[in-house]
């Protein structure tokens, strides 16, 4: 089976020197959902940055490869790499409300770049979104296309995101926490609307997310991070049956449970963070040496 | 439609500042010290002659008298006589007002491409030393006033390096038999380029003055909304699209953040107009400011206050205009 994104030690840090991720590797297969767990700042959303290009300017790579559609992105040069990505991959980013530019109609927003960056015909693009559009399942797509972004709901503007992501026909779509921002019940229904897509276009998809829920709903494997540091990667069902490492197993029990209301919450055991904390430590010892 | 009605409400409430602005005009220039009649007289002049003379322009009455006689030939197109030139005041000020109108309008434009281009590199170049030239070059502009840049300028390209003229709005030399006093729209129109160039000529140095302090706050406040929304989840997402930092900043950008800098400008122009009063006595540029010194100067009531209506006249007009590109420009006011 190919892979479409493989990232091969990845290690970014500050420009100070401080490590944001060590060594990260993974591998994400046509078809395949592959989930980033761990909790807020353990780096989950600085994987992806990394990949689009888009890492905040404090942040550099210092080593490792990402290779997308069998190309190393970090050996091309800035501006064929941003081609490269912008024909590649896609991002679902989190926020539905802050990702569509106000003061523009949604039809150029998924169209124009199909023209200005892969050279497509104004027509065909235009065609490309109505099916889009109607693939996940916003009615009346004509006149969404003529809309303003304020003129549309939370659920409706996170569903053009999606159809957007998948207009270049991507081998690889990033989703960064891409029910986060959403109400409750529409988080239900975008999850459902992305594994669809994903199953329909056979794309890879790197998920993003601190909800154990909804990796188990919609990934094949998953990655665990703490402190930039990739502590288990396995497949779906044997993680849930037995996880492996400590850490991902605190995790698991951590994940609040629906049939036992009364129950309180179960934080993450002090003793297993700082055995991490340890592991992590050794490992930039190692890196180090 | 509900976008023409709030026009209309507009020019009812411009109807009701202008009757306001004339009523404190009308009242001030009469209550301070000076007297008009007395500039008019040759020293010998007899109780008689003053007399006549304040009968005859109507000075005799009382203020309100003279109000309401006044705002009737106002809402009739008559505003009076000058004291000082003995010619229709709305004529006057009328075959003025294209020189001014002209010059603020240019300097404008200069404000918004010099403050454009440095909030744009600004931008472009940001966390390097080229935006701290920027800043540094804004807060310099900024800090001088606009009269001061005048005799700056004044000294740099009519002193040491004279190539612009230092006086005047034409050279009085030139054979020109235009039809309207917009001398550089008519000769941009009938393309007489000697005439533009001249024109452009005079004009350079008095519409520089008034730019450069316009040009420092829109550098600084552009510059600050881009930066701004340069973080913003939309950019980022163009960014993953493929497309490079200048098309992020013009086109995705730019038509966000060029909102509040477009409040900003429509009050500073009104500033910018103001400023002229003085920029064009610096240069003896022949508009309204200059007219509107000399009548002061000469305590001609009905000039100034013709002048004075004007000038406000033209302030809400400006707000108005700005009001409705900011609907053109944001989608989000549009149906409300």
């Amino acid at each position: 089976m190919s892979s479409y994104l493989t990232i091969k030690n990845l290690t970014v840090r500050l420009k100070n020197g401080a490590p944001i991720l060590r060594a990260v590797s993974l591998d994400v297969a046509a078809g395949q959902v592959h989930g980033l767990v761990g909790e807020s700042g353990a780096g989950k959303s600085m994987i992806g940055k990394a990949v689009l290009g888009t890492l905040p300017r404090a942040l550099q790579v210092t080593s490792g490869e990402i290779w997308l559609d069998g190309v190393d992105l970090l050996s091309l040069p800035a501006s064929e790499r941003r081609r490269r990505i912008g024909a590649t991959a896609a991002l679902i980013p989190q926020d539905p409300l802050t990702a569509l530019n106000p003061s523009k109609r949604i039809g150029p927003q998924i169209t124009r770049r199909l023209v200005d960056i892969l050279g497509w015909r104004k027509q065909d693009a235009e065609a490309r979104a109505l099916d889009l559009l109607g693939e996940v399942h916003i009615p009346d797509p004509a006149r969404v296309m003529r809309s303003y972004p304020h003129e549309l709901s939370g659920g409706m503007r996170q569903r053009i995101l999606i159809a957007s992501a998948f207009a270049a026909e991507p081998k690889l779509i990033i989703a960064d926490e891409p029910t986060t921002a959403l109400d409750v019940t529409v988080q239900k229904q975008i999850l459902r609307l992305i594994g669809e897509m994903q199953a329909r276009h056979n794309t890879a998809l790197l998920f993003v997310t601190h909800d154990l829920g909804v990796v188990s709903k919609v990934c094949d494997t998953l990655s665990v991070l703490y402190a930039g540091k990739v502590v288990e990667e396995a497949r779906m069902q044997r993680f849930f049956m037995r996880p492996i490492h400590p850490y991902s197993a605190a995790l698991l029990a951590a994940t609040p449970t629906y049939t036992n209301p009364d129950s309180s919450l179960t934080p993450v055991p002090q003793t297993v963070t700082d055995a991490v904390e340890r592991e992590v430590r050794e490992h930039d010892l190692r890196a180090g040496a | 439609m509900t976008f023409f009605r709030n026009i209309l409400i507009r020019l009812l409430t411009t109807a009701v500042t202008l009757f306001g602005v004339a009523v404190i005009v009308f009242v001030v220039i009469r209550v301070v010290p000076g007297n008009p009649i007395a500039m008019m007289l040759p020293p010998g002049a007899t109780e008689a002659d003053i007399a006549r003379l304040q009968a005859q322009y109507g000075f005799d009455k009382s203020i309100f008298q003279q109000f309401v006689i006044w705002l009737g030939g106002v809402l009739q197109g008559d505003f009076g006589t000058s004291i000082s030139t003995r010619q229709p005041v709305a004529g006057l000020v009328l075959s003025r007002l294209p020189a001014t109108l002209e010059l603020s309008i240019v300097a404008l434009v200069m404000a918004v491409i010099m403050g454009g281009t440095m909030a744009l590199l600004g931008t472009r170049y940001r966390d390097t030393k080229t935006e701290g030239a920027v800043d540094v070059t804004a807060g310099m502009a900024l800090s001088i006033p606009d009269f001061l840049w005048g005799l700056v300028l004044i000294l740099l390209f009519g002193v040491l390096w004279p190539v612009f003229h230092i006086s005047g709005r034409i050279s009085p030399a030139l054979n020109i038999d235009f039809t309207t006093n917009f001398y550089l729209f008519e000769a941009l129109v009938r393309l007489r380029f000697d005439v533009l160039a001249d024109l452009i000529s005079h004009m350079f140095m008095p519409a520089l003055a008034l730019a450069i302090p316009l040009a420092a706050i829109i550098a600084q406040l552009l510059k600050q909304s881009l930066k701004e929304t340069m973080h913003l989840d939309y950019v980022t997402l163009a960014r993953t699209k493929g497309y490079g930092e200048n098309h992020v900043i013009t086109r995705e950008a730019l038509p966000n953040a060029i909102l509040p800098t477009l409040t900003l400008v429509g009050v500073q122009f009104t500033f910018l107009i103001g400023g002229t009063v003085i920029i064009e006595r610096l240069f003896s540029y022949e508009g309204l400011g200059n007219m509107a010194i000399d009548a002061v100067i000469n305590r001609d009531l009905p000039l100034i206050q013709g002048i004075v209506i004007l000038f406000a006249l033209l302030f809400t007009l400006v707000n108005l205009v700005v009001d409705m590109l900011y609907v053109v420009l944001n989608p989000r006011l549009r149906h409300a």
